[in-house]
């Protein structure tokens, strides 16, 4: 098993240290530590250290759609951008509606090795939104499901978000909704306004997820539960985020990377790059999601990685697939939008990327401080960097990424998890050497 | 630099030639019709017409239209895309008369061939004749002109400049290099 | 010019010279040899994902009278019935050596993801996509207007001045954004008149004047044209006005309605009527209505966007 020492790097909270990592955990932690014989030196200087990514809401497409991702390319794509654990959403096929499913996914991130998979287990059988799936029982399993999500679908009868939100109670779990009322939203392609009108595309109205997430806080607090609101998009909906916690009601929200970087102007190409559910919004809209990230109404940024094969966005705007890889991309979009205009510091990424979504998701073994003993789950970024985003940086089956051609800052140079590399040098490690390492960390248990 | 080989004056009297000698090959003005191809070919036509007026008082009164030849140049795929000008025929068509084209420069023929196309959309003339105030040589077609104001045998590589007062302001024929790519 | 895909991005200038050049090319409709030799050699293919005979044969004739050779592709393309993809089929047609494609689909932007995508070399001209854009016919229509108020001074003039009315479903109309971005670049006045169920959002924003009541916008702004649209039965369904009845006494130009137009203003319609609902009988047929003469002028202004996309030096033209 691999000793590493990673020299120099600089913590969240600005001092400089050195990490030793061995036996899959952080041995010492110190100025100069002396390199143990055999142990591999990480030259972390200028690099910042942050705690392994934690994303809660990734598709990783299997079981069924292996076209467009697999648990161990969409865990590569994950380990390139700096993560260390990701939530695997459950509209695969067959829907991640039962214990079979979602420990046929957890094994198969087991045995990739690149990132702990937490399955989240569907709130509805085949997310048809008519009868609550065996929640207990995908809680119970070896997956030990937390998380519960229809995402794609919204949970929209009032009744079943009720039962749902009552019955997740009982297993310490939270149901995460995807907010979009779909009698408003048929065949819906971009947000609703001018643009939609002048373009020609139907739209897709602001009200539609606001007051889907208006319903469900008070649904929450009715019954004291917790509720996650996955990808918010809207100023609208920060609103009524930021009222429920004033008024005390357990809610979390996340945001993703591209709703705190584009907006809708973009679609003027008709480029299907940029066709995404919740569509790209406005200015104010962005503006909006950062200010609430920055005064913690919104909790954490999620990536929503969407993998699709090329022929599903090579085509008309309205035949092609809503959606876009973002685990790659990740970190470089929020220190763009965040950090270099200094909106947030290194710690509060610490906390919206790792932190937060470790404790939404009841993740446990994922520290965040880098104590001795811990499990080493560390991702080593260049913060200098700068460079055109281009398919060299895609490490997933697939390249519907919105930014490629775009300059954004940092790289992750080195991803451990569980004390060994996923990422070496900025490249992504071998897959028989990650599975390797795995296999033994299991053993060492 | 410019070398002048027709001034004001020249340029009025060869006019005034070509004039009578069209009144002369046609016997008359009866079944005359003078076509200007655009831009200048138009402003000699509509000179010579004024003329032919002039000298036989029984010339019809619609006499100087204008034939554009743009949509039948063999040449479009080769330059960016040219903006058609106007045609106007006389009241009394072509059908049965004798048509004289009028044109600034007689160079490769091309732009002639062209109008025998146009004119055969329109209509079937008795005659086609033609009449140019310069004619420099070097035809790529079996073209020639009817009527000549001045022979002007130029090597390729000079350009030939008319400037006719109702288009340029200035009333002359010169000749110089041409600079750089070709016309 | 490479493309036509809107009227949106058309400067002043090149929509002048393209209503000018469509002037040279009536002129040609009304000799005998109806016929041009210009686009000899080049191929049209009309792509139409959308049923449309009317346009279709338009772009035909007017490719024809040019001389071009035209291939009619009418290929499936809604997203239930999907058949072959937008990139195959384009590919398809440059390997049939397609110099000119003139496409129609229903979903908005497809000729713009046409014209960008590398998989075919030929001018696009976009002949109505979804409920975008359909530039030949705003160009039609600013033609027609031209002609009806200026006779034979038309050419190089543009319609400054001019006040347009246009009434009906304007949210699902191409033909109205069209006209709109054209004439607004023309320097003509636009009103729009329809249900607020039928105006899009955020049209607010835009460069037009909004009404609800037809009456009291005729008789306030008194417009030089009033440009009619068609009304669809499946809006009904949808919930957007609750009887073609109720839409056409107060949206439909009836025979009170025409009578109150001044008399030199001019009566408009993109085709097909639906007679006795948006437009009566009288009024579809009275001296003021165009609805012939934007037949033939459609020729010509289809004739006069063929030429200025194709035929020039193809590396000058990008």
């Amino acid at each position: 098993m691999t000793t590493t020492l990673i020299r120099g790097a600089t913590l969240p909270d600005g001092t400089t240290t050195d990490l030793l990592v061995a036996d899959g955990r952080i041995a010492e932690r110190g100025d100069a530590i002396a390199t143990p014989s055999g142990a591999r030196v990480l030259d972390a200087e200028g690099l910042v250290a942050l705690p392994g990514l934690v994303d809660l809401h990734t598709h990783l497409r299997e079981p069924g759609f292996e076209q467009s991702e697999t648990v161990l390319s969409g865990t590569r794509a994950a380990a390139a951008g700096g993560f260390t654990a990701v939530f695997a959403m459950a509209n695969t096929m067959p829907v991640s509606d039962t214990a079979g499913v979602v420990e046929q996914v957890q094994a198969l991130g087991e045995s990739a090795g690149y990132a702990t998979v937490r399955p989240i287990g569907a709130v509805t059988v085949g997310l048809a939104g008519e009868r609550l799936s065996e929640i207990g029982a995908m809680a119970n399993s070896r997956a030990a499901v937390r998380v519960f999500s229809d995402d794609g679908k919204c949970v929209h009868d009032s009744l079943l978000m009720r039962r749902a939100l009552e019955y997740v109670k009982t297993f310490d779990g939270v149901v995460a909704q995807h907010a979009q009322d779909p009698r408003l939203t048929e065949n819906a392609q971009m947000n609703e306004g001018a643009l939609s009108s002048e373009l020609g595309l139907k739209g897709w109205p602001a009200v539609a997820e606001e007051s889907i997430i208006a319903r469900d806080v008070l649904l929450a607090e009715h019954v004291g539960a917790r509720l996650h609101i996955c990808h918010v998009s809207t100023a609208g909906s920060v609103d009524v985020v930021r009222w429920a916690k004033a008024r005390g009601i357990e809610v979390t929200a996340e945001v993703t990377p591209h709703h705190l970087l584009l907006t809708e102007d973009l679609i003027r190409s008709y480029d299907a790059r940029y066709k995404v559910n919740p569509p790209l919004r406005r200015d104010e809209d962005v503006r909006a999601l950062r200010e609430g990230l920055v005064d913690g109404t919104i909790d954490i940024v999620a990536t929503d990685h969407a993998p699709h094969p090329e022929e599903a966005k090579d085509c008309e705007w309205d035949h092609a697939a809503f959606g876009m890889v973002g685990l790659e991309s990740a970190l470089s979009v929020v220190q763009a939008a965040l950090v270099d205009p200094g909106l947030l510091g290194w710690s509060d990424v610490a906390r919206v990327l790792s932190q937060t979504p470790a404790t939404i998701g009841r993740l446990s073994g994922h520290s965040h401080s880098f104590e001795t003993g811990s499990s080493a789950n560390i991702v080593l970024v260049d913060p200098a960097s700068s460079s055109a985003f281009s398919t060299d940086r895609l490490a997933g089956k697939s390249h519907n990424s919105p930014y490629l051609g775009m300059t954004l800052p940092g790289s992750v140079r080195h991803t451990l998890h569980r004390g060994y590399q996923t990422v070496r040098d900025g490249v992504v490690v071998d897959a028989a050497e990650v599975a390797a390492a795995a296999a033994a960390g299991v053993t060492r248990g | 630099m410019a070398r002048i080989v027709l001034q004001n004056s020249d340029i009025a009297r060869a006019l005034t030639r070509i004039s009578h000698e069209i009144l002369e090959s046609n016997r008359g003005p009866h079944d005359l019709v003078i076509l200007g191809i655009p831009t200048r070919g138009v402003v000699l036509a509509e000179r010579i017409g004024a003329q032919i007026r002039q000298i036989e008082p029984g010339a019809p009164a619609d006499l100087v239209g204008s034939l554009d030849v743009t949509m039948y140049r063999d040449d479009l795929a080769h330059h960016p895309t040219r903006a058609p000008q106007r045609t106007r025929v006389p009241s009394g068509g072509i059908d049965g008369k004798t048509v004289v084209l009028i044109d600034d420069v007689l160079y490769s023929g091309r732009t002639i061939r062209a109008a025998l196309d146009a004119i055969g959309d329109l209509g079937r003339p008795r005659a086609v004749r033609l009449a140019v105030l310069v004619d420099r040589g070097h035809r790529e077609l079996p073209i020639r002109a009817d009527f000549v104001g001045k022979n002007l045998p130029s090597s390729t590589d000079e350009r030939i400049n008319v400037r006719l007062a109702e288009v340029d302001g200035s009333e002359e024929v010169s000749i110089d290099l041409a600079t750089g790519a070709g016309a | 010019m490479r493309h036509l895909l809107s009227t949106r991005d058309l400067l002043r200038d090149d929509a002048i010279a393209l209503l000018d050049i469509a002037e040279d090319m009536s002129e040609v409709q009304n000799r005998e040899v109806k016929k041009l030799p210009t686009l000899r050699g080049k191929t049209v293919v009309n792509l139409f994902f959308e049923d449309s005979t009317r346009t279709r044969t338009s772009f035909e004739v007017a490719a024809k009278r040019l001389s071009a050779d035209v291939i009619n592709f009418s290929a499936k393309g809604s997203s239930v019935s999907k058949g072959e993809s937008l990139k195959d089929t384009a590919q398809t047609l440059a390997a049939m050596g397609a110099d000119g494609v003139v496409i129609r689909h229903s979903a908005s932007g497809a000729p713009q993801v046409l014209a960008q995508s590398g998989w075919i070399d030929a001018g696009v001209v976009n002949a109505g996509d979804g409920t975008h854009e359909h530039p030949t016919q705003a160009l039609l229509d600013a033609f027609t207007m031209r002609r009806r108020i200026h006779g034979d001074a038309a050419r190089g003039r543009d319609l400054d001045g001019v006040s347009v009315m246009i009434v009906g479903d304007v949210l699902h109309s191409r033909v109205a954004r069209s006209n709109l971005w054209l004439l607004e670049t023309l320097g003509a006045h636009v009103t729009f008149v329809a249900p607020a169920t039928l105006v899009p959002v955020g049209a607010s924003t835009w460069p037009v004047d909004i009404r609800y009541d037809l009456d009291a916008a005729l008789a306030e702004v008194r417009p030089d044209v009033v440009m009619m649209l068609r009304i669809q039965q499946e809006r009904m369904n949808a919930a957007f006005f609750p009887t073609t009845r109720e839409y056409a006494r107060q949206w439909g130009l009836d025979d009170d309605r025409l009578l109150a137009l001044r008399p030199d203003s001019i009566v408009m319609h993109p085709g097909p009527m639906n007679r006795g609902l948006e437009i009566s009988s009288r009024a579809a047929d009275s001296a003021q209505s165009t609805v012939i003469e934007q037949v033939a002028n459609g020729v010509s202004i289809r004739m006069a966007v063929l030429y200025s996309l194709l035929s020039g030096d193809r590396e000058a033209r990008s």
